[in-house]
């Protein structure tokens, strides 16, 4: 199809759908007053029956759990993917992994920041079903400190702390954790990721029943996922300077 | 205006899908799909919202007061997470596409070539 072409149909297309939209959003309730009883109920049985304070937690990691699962999984194929295709076409040769120097200002921020960032990000997974968090968010932040260690060291020392074969065992066994606690479930004689754990105390770190388990493998597996991807890529950003720098000489 | 926020979710939406038509960088297109996922999380969002509502969390709120519905902000939630991990994806499969053909542009790419 000739650009020209592509640009009419998308007009047309968009056009349609656009106009569609527009004609649903005016008929749907004003915005701030919606009553959703979905809400209502994912509120009720976050507060009042598994003991959860975070009612998003209790959401995404029992109310919706099963889909939450296959989110998981979709980030486990994604990172897996991403992994493959950028190693298929990479040579394997030790001799790249050349050091970046940094200005002392970065090194220092990045020394010091890469514990507190650590300790944010345990911080937000480990309460994310009291407070706002979650392993979701907690395991993105804990990625960020991998970032800080190339960014404030070097290379090598990047390479150092965050080897392949630790991420994807740390990712495989943070997405496995799930269908295996839900297999625990079905042999308790309960459904699927049902909430079989005692609730607990609500507002204390020993409550919301198998929550924080499945939280827990959501930040490891968030965690490990994202730092595999961030390595990946630099790993080929260095493969690619070799390269270059093999070219010119 | 009380449909306003939703509008806004719909031309974001719009925006990144037109954008993604006329790309000429497999970049470009890949950052246009993100642009179109942020407008669905405005939208979900939108719907969710409740005037004088606060944090779905108990603890430092007070009691009776109105609460935002936490199941769209689940679904927001974990949307981020697995789109930025999809983008990865996206764009490890630009770098062989660039690697294998040569060219970042869409256009160029017409061809089924073994």
């Amino acid at each position: 199809m000739t650009r020209a072409g592509r640009v009419v149909l998308l007009v047309l297309g968009l056009g349609g759908l656009l106009a569609l939209l527009a004609i649903a959003a005016a008929d749907l309730p004003a915005f701030g007053s919606v009553h959703s009883a979905y809400a209502a109920f994912a509120r009720h049985a976050a507060y009042a029956d598994r003991h959860a304070a975070n009612s998003v937690a209790a959401v995404v990691f029992d109310v919706r759990g099963l889909d939450t699962m296959i989110e998981e999984f979709i980030l486990f194929a994604a990172a897996t993917a991403t992994a493959l295709l950028l190693r298929s076409t990479r040579e394997e040769d030790a001799e790249r992994a050349e050091d970046h120097g940094e200005g002392d200002a970065l090194k220092l921020f990045g020394i010091g920041g890469v514990g507190a960032v650590v300790v944010l990000g345990l911080y937000v997974v480990a309460h994310g079903y009291v407070s706002p968090g979650g392993g979701f968010q907690g395991g993105v932040v804990l990625a960020t400190a991998a970032a800080l260690v190339f960014l404030a060291g070097t290379y090598r020392a990047f390479r150092r702390v965050t080897p392949q074969s630790l991420l994807e065992g740390a990712e495989s066994l943070g997405v496995l954790a799930w269908p295996a606690l839900g297999v625990g479930t079905l042999a308790s004689g309960s459904a699927f990721l049902a909430n079989v754990l005692p609730p607990g105390s609500i507002g204390s770190l020993a409550s919301a029943g198998t929550i924080p388990l499945l939280n827990a493998a959501t930040g490891l597996a968030v965690a490990s996922a994202f730092t595999l991807i961030g390595v990946e890529f630099l790993e080929e950003l260095f493969a690619e300077r070799a390269r270059g720098e093999e070219g010119r000489s | 205006m009380s449909v306003y926020p939703y509008v806004i979710g719909i031309v974001v939406f719009g925006l990144g899908l037109g954008g993604i038509a006329v790309s000429r960088h497999l970049v470009h297109a890949i950052v246009c799909l993100n642009v179109a996922q942020t407008g669905t999380y405005v939208l979900l969002l939108a719907v969710g919202w409740r005037r004088h509502g606060t944090a779905p969390i108990l603890g430092g709120v007070p009691k009776g007061s109105h609460q935002v519905d936490p199941v769209v902000q689940a679904l927001t939630l974990t949307d981020i997470v697995v789109g930025i991990t999809v983008s990865g994806l996206l764009l490890a499969l630009a770098i062989q596409v660039h690697r294998r053909r040569g060219t970042m542009d869409p256009d160029e790419l017409r061809a089924l070539r073994g």
